[in-house]
């Protein structure tokens, strides 16, 4: 956008001399740092290292499903291949990934405050990650692990001749660490707002990661001692879930669900806070129906505690108890189709902006919107037992997940990172990322959701010959994929050394970040506290062209 | 004008942090954070209420005899042990409010004393599990006649007490590290929340055990 760089010469924005970036230099300064901005850096860092791990393990998947027989691995390699993707994934890449980054670096800041309640705490989050990582890392490279990411008792806990007791300790690592992110996250957002940032001024995004965090704190210990009994099992031999011992097996599954089902929306709630900043700006209007946006994010993460139920169609569960798990299933799309319809409204007649971000906004709403809507099959009962474990179900949560949170991610990478960089990124290159992730992705993804239905189940490395046309097109989809996430990763990091200077406020858009701190911030973000006086999205009336 | 830099710290009251603006703040923020932290200890243990939850309903008579087989004095007197602790815990952060540098020492170690008592009952409690065979994988020949469920209460026993144990452990070196800090001096009437706040891990970690008590020692004994 050329306009956007005129503007910094025009409005002759002076940078801070001494920002957070190069107050200091060496290593220790970065390692032993108590800011929240070089932490999230730190963060950014390593997750995306983690990305890259487990986009290999998906990149190999997709090559071994080319055709139908086995190429190059066997189902035991396979098994392997598709656990430590999710593994990778969910637990080093999808929970942190806004709310200990993006989140990390602006919930102090779109507070008001200097820093997070408790710096050190959220330095050691970053170390019980990194340990964590280590740990899985040589779980995997021991010879890997192959009982799915869910564990799945009694295979994980006897059977299984793989890493389990390693990359489960390193799975407990990542849960403490998301604990202590959550915890800082909260005291933050209920003690330390600036005056005048009343509860109903807060940014949706503060909503957004409130509600992440409840989730964080009430669902991750359950998992953490969910794989405790599990380890202890395999380790020692107790008799949680061995049904020699008259264990139950299912209630492993009970117990991995209530978290893991809330899980999923510490995998897209971030998101929405995130699109709510950017649907706000890119259209110059306060978003829509504010208040119901920032309850539907509370709803949701109550809502999801509820619906754990609805993994267990085929697993034993009463019916009676599948109904009312399928109901509550149902009722989660009620607060998700808030969010859309209220981010849409918002763009109605706004003054919209055609720039990265937009695009990144436009890709995200529709992909969420399928993702959202096959939730609804998958929570019917009777049509989950034709779909389960399935390509189906596969096609589904990686359009919430990766369609949504990786989508949301990237999108505030872009809106934000002349903020966080202090420098401009290439418009067009911007532009092309996002509509190669959305074309990569939605021809990765769609053919599965046909494959899924036509009965492909998940988690084989071989398959019936009439399948290969779509596999292929998966397949080709995928490498369009790789491209649309390479794309970012090279220019963002290029514009960081060649990048234009950055404006304060480049977007034009509203918010302490954007009006108050500098680009890139002071390590204490603001000079003086900033006292708030209006509504957060306040923009002025949209001009008629 | 970015450049000039306000000082931040022109009037710096002794203990607070540079994220907050006062001590109330700083007060509120920690025991916020403590209670916080708290909740995902009870969910934490939840899992493990739950589960034995599930099996002593469905498993009445092996719960029953598996409580016969634990010694019901010594748990008993590790209650009693583990009331007194949070008594002085309790005084111990009555007077660091007061600002009274030897008498929260003195409760301190007194705490520490009960701790290691506690612990020291519970590792002879253990022994003598493995000496009768009652530790599932590890050692189990139990005598006589027993309930095939028997495993599963051995195993709840011993995974619940066996975590218990380990904050109990947490617990006691974060003890001495906040005796080294008392004995500096580094805790005065305005700023003592770190006792304050170990004091409520510290009851937390007290009241997980008078549940872990009932359902595992009392219940189902006549």
């Amino acid at each position: 956008m050329a306009t956007a760089e005129q503007d910094v010469n025009a409005s002759g924005y002076a940078a801070p001399e001494t920002n957070y970036i190069n107050n200091g230099y060496g290593l220790k300064s970065w390692l032993l740092t108590k800011d929240h901005k070089r932490i999230a850096v730190l963060y950014m860092i390593s997750i995306s290292i983690f990305f890259a791990v487990g986009g290999l393990f998906a990149g190999l998947i997709r090559l071994e499903l080319l055709t139908p027989q086995g190429d190059f691995s066997h189902s035991d390699t396979y098994n392997k291949l598709f656990t430590m993707h999710g593994v990778v994934m969910i637990f080093f890449f999808l929970v942190p990934s806004i709310p200990a980054t993006i989140g990390n670096f602006l919930v102090p800041i779109m507070v008001g405050a200097k820093d997070l309640a408790f710096p050190r705490i959220n330095l050691l989050s970053w170390y019980v990650y990194i340990i964590g990582g280590a740990l899985g890392t040589i779980g995997i490279l021991a010879g890997g692990v192959d009982t799915g990411w869910t564990f799945y008792t009694p295979y994980s806990s006897t059977y299984s001749n793989s890493n389990v007791l390693i990359v489960a300790f390193a799975g407990f690592l990542a849960g403490f660490s998301s604990i202590l992110t959550g915890l800082n996250f909260i005291v933050t957002i209920h003690t330390m707002r600036a005056p005048g940032m009343t509860w109903f001024r807060l940014p949706l995004f503060i909503w957004a990661h409130y509600a992440t965090s409840i989730i964080m704190l009430l669902g991750t210990p359950v998992i953490a001692i969910t794989l405790v009994l599990m380890m202890l099992e395999r380790a020692f031999g107790f008799g949680f879930f061995d049904p020699r011992l008259g264990g139950d097996p299912v209630l492993f599954q009970h117990l991995f669900w209530f978290y893991s089902h809330p899980a999923v929306y510490i995998m897209i709630l971030p998101s929405m806070g995130v699109m709510s900043e950017m649907v706000s700006c890119i259209s110059r209007k306060r978003v829509f129906g504010y208040e119901f946006v920032a309850f539907s994010s509370v709803a949701i993460a109550i809502l999801g505690f509820l619906v754990w139920g609805h993994h267990m169609f085929v697993s034993s569960q009463s019916t009676y108890a599948g109904m009312v798990f399928s109901v509550i299933t149902f009722l989660v799309a009620v607060p998700s189709a808030i969010k859309t319809f209220n981010w849409t409204a918002t763009m109605y007649k706004g003054s919209i902006v055609y720039n990265t971000p937009m695009y990144y906004v436009m890709g995200y709403l529709g992909l969420f919107l399928v993702g959202g809507l096959t939730g609804l099959f998958l929570s019917n009962m009777g049509l989950d037992i034709h779909l389960h474990d399935t390509y189906f179900i596969v096609a589904h949560f990686h359009y919430i997940m990766v369609g949504g949170q990786v989508m949301g991610y990237l999108g505030g990478m872009h809106f934000w990172w002349p903020k966080i960089s202090g420098k401009m990124y290439p418009e067009v290159l911007g532009k092309a990322s996002a509509v190669l992730v959305f074309l990569g992705f939605n021809l990765t993804f769609f053919p599965q959701f046909v494959l899924g239905y036509m009965g492909m189940p998940r988690r084989y490395h071989a398959y019936p010959d009439e399948f290969q046309i779509l596999n292929v097109a998966s397949t080709g989809g995928a490498s369009v994929l790789a491209l649309g996430y390479l794309l970012p990763g090279i220019y963002l990091v290029w514009s960081i050394f060649k990048g234009a200077q950055a404006p304060q406020n480049p977007w034009g858009a509203k918010g302490l970040e954007w009006e108050v701190a500098d680009s890139p911030p002071t390590t204490f973000n603001f000079e003086s506290t900033p006292v708030v006086t209006e509504e957060a999205y306040n923009y002025g009336p949209i001009e008629e062209h | 004008m970015a450049a000039d830099h306000v000082d931040h710290h022109e009037h710096h009251p002794y203990g607070l942090a540079h994220q907050f603006e006062d001590m109330a703040q700083q007060k509120e923020s920690v025991l916020l954070g403590m209670w916080s932290f708290l909740i995902t200890e009870i969910l934490f243990f939840g899992g493990y209420f739950l589960t034995y939850l599930v099996y002593r309903v469905n498993y009445p008579v092996a719960f029953n005899e598996g409580s016969h087989h634990l010694d019901i004095g010594l748990g008993a007197f590790n209650t009693v042990v583990l009331i007194l602790s949070s008594l002085t815990m309790a005084m111990a952060v009555h007077k660091s409010h007061e600002g009274s540098r030897n008498g929260t020492l003195g409760y301190l170690i007194a705490t520490f004393i009960l701790g290691g008592v506690f612990l020291c009952v519970k590792y002879f409690e253990y022994s003598a599990k493995f000496e009768h065979g009652l530790v599932p994988g590890l050692a189990w020949h139990p005598h006589g006649e027993q309930s095939p469920q028997l495993a599963l209460f051995f195993s709840l026993y011993f995974g619940m007490t066996g975590m218990h144990a380990l904050h109990m452990i947490i617990g006691a070196g974060l003890l001495i590290w906040l005796l080294v800090k008392t004995a500096k001096g580094t805790y005065t009437a305005e700023y003592n929340a770190p006792v304050e706040i170990f004091g409520l891990y510290w009851h937390f970690v007290d009241i997980v055990w008078i549940f872990l008590f009932p359902l595992l020692y009392l219940l189902g004994r006549h």
